[in-house]
């Protein structure tokens, strides 16, 4: 029977490898990892992608910044009321935002001025990341300097919530009346404008106007905002792949070599079936078998520790690199977004190329004279 | 045993894996809407712009409302100042170049 005789070359391959296990539990290992460095990063980027593309689909359609000098400068409220007058725009607001390093435990924040602030001047709401960061909590008072030098103590009201950390870990909301006295910002300015647009598909024509009619500025649609972290985690680069393509490199020629060159005794062995009645299919078959119990293996466990890494561990060993120099970090956990052409692709690019390598040479072997390989 | 059943077992498990793992994603992803929708409606409050994953600097904050023409700035291969600057590749229109 068809299966019976699987089994039985399945059996033979298997003994024949655990013949040299050591060399091929050291392939299986190195196998597996760069799987699993492959797999964690394509289950990774295409996560955060996913993330960001689902989170960022309600920010605003277009942004407007004021640009002196090759670099975005504070906004004159004036110019919102120019946009306005364009046909299709249905708002455009100023946006109060800026950043503060904080010297004394070493982290960036994001100070920013809520369209509706809900507490009193003196009050602010902080990230759940300022809140590690700064080892306080809701109740207690945090020290800012301002523009004079000078501390001025705010009021923790809120802490903003755990699930909303990807966004909003570094935030630090305030009034804006607090926000332009900290800054000295004076009262016509900005430092940018969100523009609501009525019809979705008039954004980017509107935006041309935008730039058109005030040179000086920089429209960015949403579909900008969100491409651009298609194009950061864009996986095929990143640190991580730059680093780990030379150890790739060499897995590659060790695994070519391993799976297309026979060695002596592995020609010999083929010889030998030969002598003892093996047709040359079979052969095949069983380096068929060979190639498949090492790739499928790996794969597949590369593939399930790299699910585990990324989803389960919050990516624990990519995070280093994720957080840079960063003091503040969101903690977070992705979704598993994980599609068929993912792992297709995994698999046509682990599986199929050392399958078929393994059997090339063994189908070479095997067609020659069974006397004339055993002698060589 | 014959090998061939122990090394099918192992196959067949780490398939079995597999499979609990998709359905596990599947469960994740529909069991996390809520918490997006969530998240977007704060996007949407806040009128924010950016994920919050690297804070070391304005462009990596932001890189979304980072300027396209400072140099140093957001050119990832350029004297990359800090880490995660690696992580972002060449802008679109460099590219294209």
């Amino acid at each position: 029977m068809w299966i019976d005789k699987q089994k039985n070359i399945l059996d033979f391959t298997l003994s024949s490898l655990l013949r040299r296990k050591g060399k091929n539990a050291a392939l299986v290992c190195v196998y597996s990892v760069v799987v699993f460095v492959l797999a964690s990063v394509m289950f990774f980027t295409h996560a955060i992608k996913k993330e960001a593309m689902i989170i960022l689909k309600d920010a605003p359609e277009v942004i407007v910044q004021r640009m002196v000098a090759g670099r975005h400068d504070l906004m004159d409220l004036s110019y919102a009321d120019e946009i306005r007058k364009i046909t299709g725009v249905s708002s455009a607001e100023g946006r109060l935002w800026g950043y503060y390093y904080d010297p004394l435990f070493k982290a960036n924040y994001t100070l920013m001025v809520p369209p509706e602030f809900k507490y009193q001047e003196g009050e602010i709401a902080i990230g759940q990341g300022v809140s590690r960061s700064a080892v306080t909590e809701a109740g207690n008072v945090m020290p800012f300097f301002g523009i004079d030098g000078k501390l001025t103590s705010f009021r923790i009201r809120e802490l903003l919530s755990s699930e909303s950390e990807l966004v909003t870990s570094d935030l630090v909301l305030m009034s804006e009346q607090d926000f332009r006295a900290l800054f000295g910002i004076p009262k016509n300015r900005a430092t940018d404008l969100a523009v609501t647009v009525g019809n979705p598909q008039e954004v980017v024509t509107i935006a041309n106007k935008i730039k058109k009619q005030l040179p000086d500025t920089r429209p960015i649609i949403r579909e900008e905002i969100i491409r651009t972290y298609d194009t950061i985690f864009d996986w095929r680069s990143g640190i991580m792949l730059v680093i780990f393509s030379g150890a790739l490199l060499a897995f590659i020629i060790f695994a070519w070599d391993k799976a297309s060159g026979l060695s002596a005794e592995e020609r010999k062995e083929i010889g030998i079936l030969k002598a003892t009645g093996w047709e040359t299919s079979d052969v095949i078959l069983m380096k068929f078998w060979e190639g498949a119990v090492i790739s499928l293996t790996s794969f597949l466990a590369g593939m399930i520790f790299a699910y585990v890494h990324v989803f389960f561990s919050s990516a624990a060993l990519f995070e280093p690199v994720l957080k840079g120099w960063a003091v503040l970090y969101p903690q977070f956990r992705l979704v598993p977004y994980i599609n068929a052409y993912q792992v297709t692709t995994l698999f046509f690019l682990t599986v199929v190329p050392y399958t078929t390598a393994t059997i090339i040479p063994a189908w070479r072997a095997a067609i020659v004279d069974p006397d004339s390989v055993m002698r060589t | 045993m014959r090998k061939s059943m122990v090394y099918l077992a192992v196959v067949v498990s780490q398939v079995v894996i597999t499979v609990v793992l998709s359905i596990h994603a599947a469960t994740v992803i529909k069991a996390a809407r809520p918490r997006q929708e969530g998240v977007s409606r704060v996007v949407s409050a806040l009128k924010l712009t950016d994920l919050c994953l690297f804070t070391e600097a304005r462009y990596t904050r932001h890189p979304s409302m980072a300027d396209r023409n400072t140099a140093f700035q957001d050119y990832p291969f350029s004297f990359e100042h800090f880490p995660s600057g690696s992580l972002m590749t060449v802008p679109e229109i460099v590219r294209k170049r």
